[in-house]
């Protein structure tokens, strides 16, 4: 068995940290949730770093289950650095609720596994272990608020949702392998070059449900329904973590799929049927979120739909796929660029909401958000931030994302795609700058209540300085997505 | 290819067939003479008490599930005993590393009183 030790590090930080230190901590000490919380940044921290140091050690570990370097060093990064914005912003938020058990943070570090496991992935089973480590601590953080009825109904529509998304996911891999004699990226794209497909039938329906059970992981449109139910029940801090890590983590899967079942691009005939399909689901999916969210009442529930709009544009880069010449647009770079993006504005959205949010669980409606900039300047100066962002207005990262998965669609042909996407900006244009809007030029109802951000702040300045330095310098991420 | 599976069929609908058919024909043919005792919960054992729908302490699924990782190790484990010479160091030390994981969370379970009875 080949196994490269060096390589690996980060992911045997992560398990070691976790599994063999961290609950051992846990067991010992009692109610110290201040030691296990730094333990946890810490390792989190740690991962990250040599994540990073490592990245340009390219290679396979673990017998070839496993991919190392640039690609999958960047997601780690990136979901290392979300985890530590996530945790610093959970603490002061459960404190507030009085319900801070330091057993969120070891389910929150293990859903950083699982993510950091599906993006290493090169085996199909690799990935089903991912992405189950992932969701099933999502279950279980959904509904941490044991005795709020929404927070427990979010966790059990999301598990039993979850669950029969998974058995497509599982059912689809199993299709691939009996097309393809083999769970391996690497083996099934050499099988599919080769167009010695075994039964090309049992592939192409494997593909398809593999399709299903991943759109159901980042929210598309047939599959979206559990998304606002459960983003609006769990804790906001939760919230914040799933709707953003777990989103980019879901896409860095699709991407690393796609590359393996469809190598030659969307060149072959199996190929253009699937395209159509995601074309369809894509379009479907910005246009149902954004106009769902326009006529919502709660900020939870409205950025929870713009979420699966969000989505929807991701999509976009499927479609693109990877790009042909050197100077052409890469839909897949377009994609981990809008995911990062997406991950600090979205984050910092949700962490805003959480601060505001009252202890009884109010204050969650657009109107009283109406005239917050009197009260709380700086929190509106933030939100106006993170909506402009997620509108898609220069010079914040929102727009180049949209704009590399724009013109990486249009390149590729789907010009009636990307004028979908346009549309359903404008669209969501309406909500998010109508909340600005309430902010700023309308009067405020409530007596309003002290909001202090505590921890919290750190993802707070995380978040904004991501999203305007991204949006001014684009290119700097562009640059190391080249390089991989 | 697809004939192989003729005898599959055949089983499948001969299965169809004896449970629908003896269902059917106890519903039509079987005297129907329903007593007390015939219709109470256990017809020959002890009288029931109070309602089945009770909640139960956590404590019983805790077991269950403590029983369900142990019962996996020896799953694991298994094989690995059989195959120990072949595996080498390689497998006896990712052995080692499952069973440390795993006890760390035995750990965790006793420490936090999971296994305590009253």
């Amino acid at each position: 068995m080949q196994i490269d030790y060096i390589g690996s590090l980060p992911l045997i930080v992560i398990w070691l940290a976790l599994g063999a230190i961290g609950i051992v901590i846990q067991a010992f000490v009692r109610d110290n949730t201040r030691l296990v919380f730094g333990y946890y940044v810490a390792t989190l921290g740690l991962t990250g770093l040599a994540a990073i140091v490592l990245s340009g050690h390219k290679g396979a570990s673990f017998g070839g289950m496993i991919t190392l370097g640039g690609y999958a060093n960047y997601f780690d990064a990136l979901f290392c650095g979300a985890g530590i914005m996530a945790l610093l912003a959970a603490r002061p938020y459960l404190q507030k609720e009085e319900s801070e058990v330091d057993e969120f943070y070891t389910m929150l570090v293990s859903s950083v596994a699982g993510m950091m496991l599906m993006a290493h992935a090169s085996n199909l089973v690799v990935l089903f272990v991912g992405i189950e480590l992932m969701s099933i601590s999502f279950y279980v953080m959904a509904g941490f608020f044991r005795t709020s009825t929404k927070s427990v109904e979010a966790a059990l529509k999301y598990f039993l949702l979850g669950c029969f998304a998974t058995g497509f996911l599982v059912y689809g891999m199993s299709l691939i392998y009996g097309g393809t004699g083999s769970l391996a990226y690497g083996d099934i794209a050499r099988t599919v070059v080769t167009q010695q497909l075994t039964y090309p039938t049992l592939f192409v329906v494997g593909t398809t449900l593999l399709v299903i059970g991943l759109s159901f992981k980042i929210a598309a449109f047939p599959f979206h329904q559990w998304a606002p139910d459960v983003y609006e029940g769990a804790p906001t801090a939760v919230t914040a973590f799933m709707s953003t890590a777990g989103k980019a983590a879901a896409f860095s899967a699709f991407v690393a799929v796609f590359v393996a079942l469809l190598p030659a691009g969307w060149t072959s005939e199996i190929a253009q049927n699937q395209q159509i399909v995601i074309a369809v689901i894509a379009a479907a999916t910005m246009l149902l979120g954004n106009i769902t969210a326009v006529v919502q009442s709660n900020v939870k529930r409205m950025l929870a739909y713009s979420s699966v709009a969000h989505a929807g544009y991701m999509l976009m880069g499927i479609l693109a796929g990877p790009s042909l010449g050197t100077d052409g647009m890469n839909g897949h770079h377009a994609i981990v660029f809008y995911a990062t993006s997406y991950l600090f504005m979205q984050m910092g959205a949700f962490v805003v909401v959480g601060i505001l949010e009252r202890r009884d669980g109010g204050f969650l409606n657009i109107d009283d958000y109406a005239g917050l900039h009197h009260r709380h300047p700086v929190l509106a100066a933030l939100m106006a931030v993170f909506m402009f962002s997620l509108a898609g207005i220069p010079p914040f990262a929102g727009f180049f994302g949209k704009y590399m998965l724009f013109a990486a669609a249009i390149e590729r042909g789907f010009t009636w795609l990307a004028i979908v996407g346009v549309v359903s900006s404008v669209i969501s244009a309406w909500f998010y700058l109508g909340l600005i809007v309430k902010m700023y030029f309308q009067d405020a109802k409530d007596s309003g209540h002290e909001a202090p951000a505590g921890l919290a702040g750190f993802t707070l300045a995380v978040s904004v300085v991501g999203v305007v330095f991204f949006g001014l310098f684009p290119q700097l991420l562009i640059n190391i997505f080249r390089s991989w | 290819m697809l004939h192989t599976y003729v005898p599959f069929m055949v089983m499948i609908l001969i299965g169809i067939i004896f449970g629908a058919s003896n269902i059917l024909l106890a519903e039509f043919l079987g005297p129907k003479k329903s007593t007390r005792a015939k219709l109470s919960t256990y017809e020959s054992g002890m009288e029931p008490v109070k309602s089945a729908r009770e909640r139960f302490s956590v404590k019983f699924y805790l077991v269950a599930m403590m029983f369900i990782l142990f019962d996996i190790e020896i799953i694991f484990m298994y094989p690995w005993a059989v195959q120990f010479k072949e595996l080498g160091m390689y497998g006896f030390t990712a052995m080692i590393l499952f069973m440390i994981l795993l006890f760390s969370g035995y750990i965790y379970v006793i420490k936090k009183g999971a296994l305590r009875w009253d």
